[in-house]
């Protein structure tokens, strides 16, 4: 199962993830990520990944459990 | 427990270590860890400044809260440039907030991509065949108006021409050490720096007046600019003139600004000296772009080697050498006593080449960031070009961004070579700005393969 971890303390509201994966993260305009779904569906693992990857200050973990 | 005192380093005049600052701040720097170590200490102007370097101390620095360090107090020479007085003097973080939620946010930056390269595009539109340019004119020129383009607006950007991108530069020479005692002590620089400002601001308003005389602007074209000048007093007077202004604009183009063009230039640099290298990236950026691919989405995707070579070029050559706070109390690191009301230094151009972290720390050797060695991510706190942690540039995913599009766009169509001996290209340390120190000269040439544009 997929589950995301976010360090809060580093998010600084960028909102590429948002961008890689819309259904899972949201970002409001003066804001830090909020996780819309924190146990995303297998379908989402690609589109995570990506927000993982391109979050510029690597605030995101996906943990595999 | 008892604080121990950070030791002082040797050298310094009877008044401590400004000149050596001023004349070899690396030099400097090196030092003090050597004779210090972790936690050490420098004079600045009867200033205790406490130098951090490595992985534990830094680490402290950069999750250390506002109330403790304080960014605002520690670089007095930025206020004679912003402006005295003027609305945006607030704290950074408020700034750094109003900037970045406008224009920074990662659904900005296709766009951002795409209008990097249009103005590279625009930039070369003029070179024959071959020839030279001088890299701290030519990308300092290429940052004003790729940054006033995507923080300010194409509308105003188009309004610019080189006489900014002159008079910017001014202000940027305009940082000396000096401003430690005094940020308007009579010298030269400073002289120049107010001229140059007063000088930016009278551009600003002819612009500004050329607006107005025009009447209102449509809707869809508007710029920050626009916006800033329809805000209005309840007596219907303007609420910011062009002095305000143009400081809202200068602190906006700042941080942004002789970073990015001094880490193309080096990244060029380095590239034309490691030739395996150019090659490589080269050919990474024609199997991309051979394919179809835009620059507006390809910027914000993985370029793994040109990313590597960016990457170990800021490393070597950080854009800002010592990063400073202020202490508000006392407080300890390590065991050492920070005295309330000293400085406290972390260095990107020290500890980003701590050996024990950077295996042949001089080496540039942009296979460390590959997949298992990804040194600059195991190195969260000794690989800092950006700071680290709560402290991170918040620029530095525009940064890559832009640094991506500039280098797609200019080694699809042109090739370089270095005019200069390959040890010869070096950084200017004598101003806290640090840019290239001239001469800086690159030949370029255009690719065999593209024709000239029709």
């Amino acid at each position: 199962m997929i589950r995301i971890e976010v360090d809060a303390d580093l998010c600084q509201g960028h909102a590429m993830c948002e961008l890689e994966a819309p259904a899972v993260f949201s970002v409001p305009p003066k804001g830090k990520v909020t996780v819309l779904d924190p146990a995303p569906p297998e379908t989402e693992r690609a589109a995570v990944e990506a927000a993982v990857r391109y979050c510029p200050t690597q605030a995101l973990k996906l943990l595999d459990d | 427990m008892t604080l121990r005192q950070a030791r002082i380093v040797s050298g310094g005049a009877p008044d401590g270590h400004l000149e050596e600052l001023r004349a070899d701040p690396i030099a400097l720097m090196r030092r003090v860890r050597a004779e210090c170590g972790d936690v050490g200490r420098f004079d600045l102007a009867g200033r205790p400044v406490i130098l951090l370097t490595g992985a534990e101390a830094n680490e402290y620095f950069f999750r250390a809260p506002d109330e403790d360090l304080d960014q605002a107090a520690a670089y007095p020479f930025m206020t004679p440039i912003f402006g005295e007085g003027v609305v945006f003097d607030a704290s950074p973080e408020r700034r750094r907030e109003a900037l970045h939620n406008q224009a920074l946010r990662g659904d900005m930056m296709r766009g951002h991509a795409q209008t990097i390269a249009d103005e590279v595009g625009r930039m070369v539109a003029d070179w024959s065949d071959e020839g030279e340019i001088d890299l701290l004119d030519w990308f300092a020129e290429l940052t004003i108006y790729t940054s006033s383009a995507c923080l300010i607006g194409t509308k105003f950007r188009n309004q610019l021409d080189a006489r900014f991108a002159e008079l910017y530069h001014e202000l940027e020479q305009g940082t000396d050490a000096i401003a430690y005692v005094d940020p308007y002590a009579p010298i030269e620089s400073f002289r120049r720096r107010d001229a140059a400002r007063a000088g930016l601001v009278e551009l600003v308003g002819q612009i500004m007046a050329g607006r107005a005389a025009a009447g209102p602007p449509d809707r869809a074209g508007r710029d920050l600019l626009d916006v800033l000048m329809s805000i209005r007093n309840p007596d219907g007077t303007a609420t910011f003139e062009a002095n305000e202004i143009t400081g809202m604009f200068i602190s906006m183009m700042f941080a942004g600004h002789h970073t990015s063009s001094g880490t193309a230039a080096w990244t060029l640099i380095e590239l034309l000296r490691n030739p395996r290298w150019m090659t490589d990236v080269a050919g990474e950026l024609d199997a991309l772009y051979g394919g179809g691919a835009e620059v507006s989405f390809q910027a914000l995707r993985e370029i793994p080697r040109l990313e590597a070579a960016i990457k170990e070029a800021l490393r070597l050559h950080p854009p800002l050498i010592l990063l400073l706070r202020a202490a508000t109390r006392d407080l300890a690191v390590q065991g050492y006593e920070i005295p309330r009301g000293a400085l406290v230094g972390a260095s990107p151009a020290i500890s980003n080449r701590i050996a024990a972290d950077f295996p042949e720390p001089d080496q540039f050797a942009p296979e460390r960031y590959a997949e298992v060695r990804q040194e600059d991510l195991v190195n969260r706190w000794t690989w800092i070009p950006f700071g680290a942690g709560r402290h991170r540039c918040v620029g530095a995913n525009f940064a890559m961004i832009q640094l991506k599009a500039i280098f797609s766009v200019l080694l699809r169509d042109w090739t370089f070579e270095l005019a200069q001996e390959p040890g010869s290209y070096r950084n200017d340390h004598s101003k806290m700005v640090v840019q290239l120190a001239r001469p800086c000269v690159v030949r370029y040439r255009r690719r065999g393969d593209r024709q000239a544009a029709a």
